[in-house]
């Protein structure tokens, strides 16, 4: 009964956050966003207190039913070893925790958080490597499918559905998801929660305090007949049959042992019984690390790909009949990354985005990207080539759990300033092909660009150049003047990102 | 965006649709019937032999068709028309229909060196030439638009091709191509400076033009300065733009177009002919909105729309002949089927037209944009004709979202907006127009395009913002 809710409940949970990262329309966010904020690290992140305290509560009466349940990759998990288990049963078996390798990661993670080495902090969270995981591997599909949806609404003109651009945001990421995915999996397929007990830092945490949760899993010494079955069945090798012992650090309370046990010896209940609680510190001294080695491998094997890679996700051009060839516009270099309103900070956003991609999923105007950036790798930043930061649109804020881009509305919105408009004289048409132009300008939702004629300042036709002038003051920076610039590959105004955004 | 009538969308999309379909092709003149065009075709029976009704030309006593064929649209191999397509003329087809034409009386045929891509004067002369000589008479013009054929030589070369595509020893009708087009300059950089005009008059002494005439489009003054002229040059005849639409309403749907009713009555005064171009204002009146359409197919359901507006323009006593484009043979069918006889329209009739249905269509507010792509390819990749189309087709169906507070507001900004990435790319939309205005002079209707591609840009804005 305990294992059906639990199993129903994980699936609703894991389905729906697949879902909000799916959704590329923005409508399920308003229902499902705040499945994504009571993640435990977002929460952290954001300081939302009421869900820290709430989760903390929760481990403590329960035990680590959030990793069982609320964490979509921990559930990604069981669905891989549930579909080992229909060709193997009973595989699993005790083995002794791997203490030293879960608080190193847990070390090396605080110290990465405190030092906003965010990169680091973004590979080993375990909501945003599932987000990742959707956004960039299943995402595509999604959206392929819905372009197909698309075609046949057309056709019989319905306005029911309408094509979305499926690109590669930013290949390491891409590949980052990829390995992720395959090494989880791996480690899923032969070891059950192997990745939760010795990588996860989430885990590690709550692992700490639901060895004193109030309902745990316990062994009747009396009804037990020491057949095994049970440790045989625990994805999470916690249950040592043989002394009557559960590693509480380790159990996630999926409750897949008490159904196992023929002779009803388990049970999961508030009564404290006599079994000691096994330490995990005394078996640190265990080292068979094969599952270890095998998920450094990959994580290893991840970071040198990232590292080797470089971005060339270059699309090809449309060539229609009647119609001039366009290129396609390539993002420019920017010094400081441009961040969106509400992320307040260069610092303030890489502290606290954990990089799950669920912005980026969000964005419908094709603007935010994960970065290639090694220090921040894999959190978003902002480029214009395929839209710009329209000003009705505060989607991105809405969704983000993490705080990383506070909560804003429309008029804050256009009151923040990202960045400002650099113009470059080599790439501007009114030089280079001698017209007139002003586009910038008219798109400038702030005013902050005006055309106008510069001292000594011609066109080759020697006409005086009537050119744009960016005052950087009343520019907010949403790129409008870069998306619609005609010049290309690269356009003749960009935006440059501000370190502190400031509001006016 | 105030003025929105409702009309039943499915019916309205059959017109279009159909027309999106056979319309790549026909759209300057005879847009009549595609494949699914009920409501505008008569159902295309076979027009009767003989019953062609014909005018005369004072000046030369020529005896003309009152339907003449438009050599501007010919059937390509590939199923289109020779501009949209760089696939080569159907001769087979442009033969047969010719022959067709021929045989039902039309024998007026009007072609010109800029047509299809330069390959319509010998597409027409071989299909002529199969006829006897005294059997039609052709009209080709002096089409020196561009800069570089300006120079008297380029220009009598031009001249002498056209000779020798069409395959005659002299040409009937011979016009100054599209006066007004780029001015007052223009017209003399291509005309007088180099001699030309004086040129083509002492070839019309010899013989080898019969009659002399301009076509005419844009800046007034140009016109004017002609017709003062007309002691010296004697004008045999002029070809202009009339249809019910732009008799009264030219100058207003674009305020460098000039009222059909002004130039109509300036001919006349002078006794001089008129041919007509645009006699369905390049499909847009036989693609009229769906409660126009059931309006004039009230007074006869027999007739196809497009009939009112040929028998509008035929009924006028001054006019020689009307040009249609006709692509397809259903094209032609149905023309011969409108003029064969004409049956003039009764004065009563002529006002339906001039006031009420005009004044319907001005209310629909659409830009008067042909999809004729001259202004194509925009060199910043814009797909002007497209974004027109794509407004003008939601405009005349009534589901143009106006007021935010309005019921349908929300259904049909989806509507809009997503047709429009649907129709048009993100990056050939118009905020991509940086309005440098080198589509302007390319445009026969005078279309501000910029300034009508921001209105649309400004539109698409607030309905994104809202």
């Amino acid at each position: 009964m305990l294992r059906r809710i639990r199993q129903t409940l994980a699936v609703i949970f894991f389905l729906c956050i697949t879902l909000l990262f799916l959704d590329f329309t923005g409508t399920l966010q308003t229902c499902l966003g705040w499945m994504a904020k009571i993640q435990f690290l977002p929460a952290i992140m954001a300081l939302n207190v009421v869900v820290v305290a709430a989760l903390v509560i929760v481990t403590l009466i329960f035990g680590r039913i959030y990793c069982s349940v609320i964490c979509p990759m921990g559930v990604m998990q069981d669905v891989v070893s549930w579909l080992h288990g229909r060709v193997r049963c009973n595989r699993f078996s005790y083995s002794p925790a791997k203490s030293v390798l879960r608080y190193t990661v847990l070390g090396v993670f605080v110290v990465a958080l405190l030092a906003g080495v965010s990169s680091l902090v973004a590979l080993l969270a375990p909501y945003s490597s599932y987000g990742r995981i959707v956004s960039n591997l299943l995402q595509p599909f999604y959206l392929w499918g819905n372009n197909a949806l698309a075609y046949w609404a057309e056709r019989v003109d319905s306005y029911a559905f309408y094509s979305a651009d499926v690109w590669i945001k930013g290949l390491p990421t891409l590949v980052v998801a990829a390995v992720t995915l395959v090494a989880v999996a791996i480690l899923a397929w032969s070891g059950g929660r192997t990745y939760c007990n010795t990588i996860c830092p989430v885990g590690t945490m709550l692992g700490l305090l639901s060895r004193f949760a109030w309902l745990k899993v316990r062994l009747d010494e009396d009804k037990c007949v020491q057949c095994g079955l049970c440790s045989r069945n625990c994805k999470a090798s916690a249950i040592d049959y043989k002394h009557y012992k559960v590693d509480y650090s380790r159990c996630v309370a999926c409750g897949d042992c008490i159904g196992k046990c023929h002779k009803d010896a388990i049970s999961y209940s508030p009564r404290p019984s006599q079994l000691k609680v096994l330490s995990p510190v005394d078996e640190a001294s265990a080292t068979s690390a094969e599952a270890t080695d095998m998920s450094k491998r990959a994580f290893l094997l991840g970071t040198a790909m990232v590292a080797g890679t470089v971005l060339m996700a270059q699309e090809k051009k449309k060539v229609d009949g009647g119609l001039a060839v366009i290129e396609e516009k390539k993002s420019v270099h920017r010094s400081t990354r441009l961040l969106p309103p509400g992320a307040m900070s260069a610092q303030h956003f890489a502290q606290h985005c954990t990089a799950c991609q669920l912005c980026v999923s969000e964005c419908p105007n094709g603007v935010l990207r994960p970065t290639t950036d090694l220090l921040h790798l894999m959190q978003p930043e902002m480029s214009y080539e395929r839209g710009y930061c329209r000003p009705e649109c505060t989607r991105c804020s809405d969704v983000c759990p993490t705080g990383a881009i506070r909560r804003i509305d429309r008029s804050e919105k256009s009151a923040i300033h990202i960045g400002h408009a650099v113009w470059m004289r080599r790439n501007c048409v009114v030089l280079t092909d001698d017209v007139s132009c002003g586009n910038c300008a008219r798109h400038c939702p702030t005013g902050a660009i005006t055309m106008t004629m510069v001292d000594n300042l011609t066109t080759k036709s020697g006409r005086p150049a009537i050119i744009p002038v960016v005052n950087e003051d009343k520019c907010i920076g949403c790129g409008a003047c870069e998306y619609v610039c005609p010049s290309r590959p690269f356009s003749a105004i960009y935006i440059e990102g501000h370190e502190q955004h400031r509001e006016v | 965006m105030s003025n929105r009538n409702k009309i039943n969308r499915r019916k309205f999309l059959k017109v279009f649709g159909a027309s999106a379909v056979a319309s790549s092709a026909v759209l300057t003149s005879c847009k009549g019937v595609g494949p699914k065009g009920q409501e505008t075709a008569t159902g295309v029976h076979e027009p009767p032999k003989g019953k062609m009704t014909y005018r005369v030309n004072q000046h030369t006593g020529d005896r003309v068709s009152i339907l003449g064929y438009g050599m501007m649209r010919l059937p390509t191999e590939d199923g289109t028309a020779a501009r949209d397509s760089d696939a080569p003329i159907d001769q087979e087809m442009v033969n047969k229909q010719v022959d067709y034409a021929i045989e039902h009386g039309v024998n007026y045929f009007d072609t010109s060196p800029a047509y299809c891509k330069g390959k319509s004067e010998e597409a027409t002369g071989i299909a002529l030439h199969r006829h006897p000589r005294k059997s039609y008479y052709v009209a080709t013009k002096m089409s020196n638009f561009s800069p570089d054929t300006w120079s008297r030589e380029a220009s009598i070369e031009m001249f002498h091709n056209s000779l020798k595509a069409l395959q005659v020893d002299y040409i009937d009708y011979y016009l100054l191509h599209g006066i007004g087009m780029d001015g007052m300059e223009a017209f003399e950089g291509r005309y007088i400076k180099n001699g030309i005009l004086d040129y083509l008059v002492e070839q019309r002494q010899k013989g080898i033009i019969r009659n002399l005439g301009f076509s005419y489009h844009g800046d007034v003054k140009v016109f004017d300065h002609l017709l003062s002229q007309n002691d010296k040059y004697h004008w045999d005849f002029v070809q202009i733009e009339l249809n019910y639409l732009d008799w009264k309403f030219a100058n207003e749907i674009n305020e460098r177009n000039t009222d059909a009713e002004f130039l109509y009555n300036e001919l006349q005064k002078r006794n001089i002919p008129a041919v007509i171009m645009e006699p369905l204002l390049g499909g847009r009146l036989s693609n009229v909105p769906n409660p126009i359409a059931v309006q004039l197919k009230k007074r006869d359901p027999e007739r196809s729309v497009a009939s009112w507006a040929f028998r509008y323009a035929a009924t006028r006593p001054g006019v020689l002949t009307l040009l249609s484009g006709m692509t397809y043979m259903e094209h032609l069918k149905d023309n011969l089927n409108s003029l064969c006889p004409l049956k003039p329209l009764t004065d009563v009739e002529m006002k339906f037209l001039e006031d009420d249905i005009a004044q319907q269509i001005m209310g629909f507010d659409t830009i008067p944009c042909n999809n004729c792509k001259y202004c194509m390819p925009c060199p910043y990749g814009v797909n002007i004709p497209a974004i027109f189309v794509h407004y003008n087709k939601i405009k005349n169906e009534g589901e143009l979202p106006g007021l935010s507070t309005d019921d349908n507001y929300q259904k049909y900004r989806r509507q809009y907006l997503v047709s429009y990435d649907r129709r048009i790319p993100p990056d050939r939309q118009a905020d991509h127009c940086i309005g440098c205005g080198q589509c302007i002079p390319h445009c026969p209707q005078q279309i501000m395009i910029p300034n009508e591609l921001h209105k649309i840009d400004q539109f698409v804005e607030q309905l994104k913002q809202l």
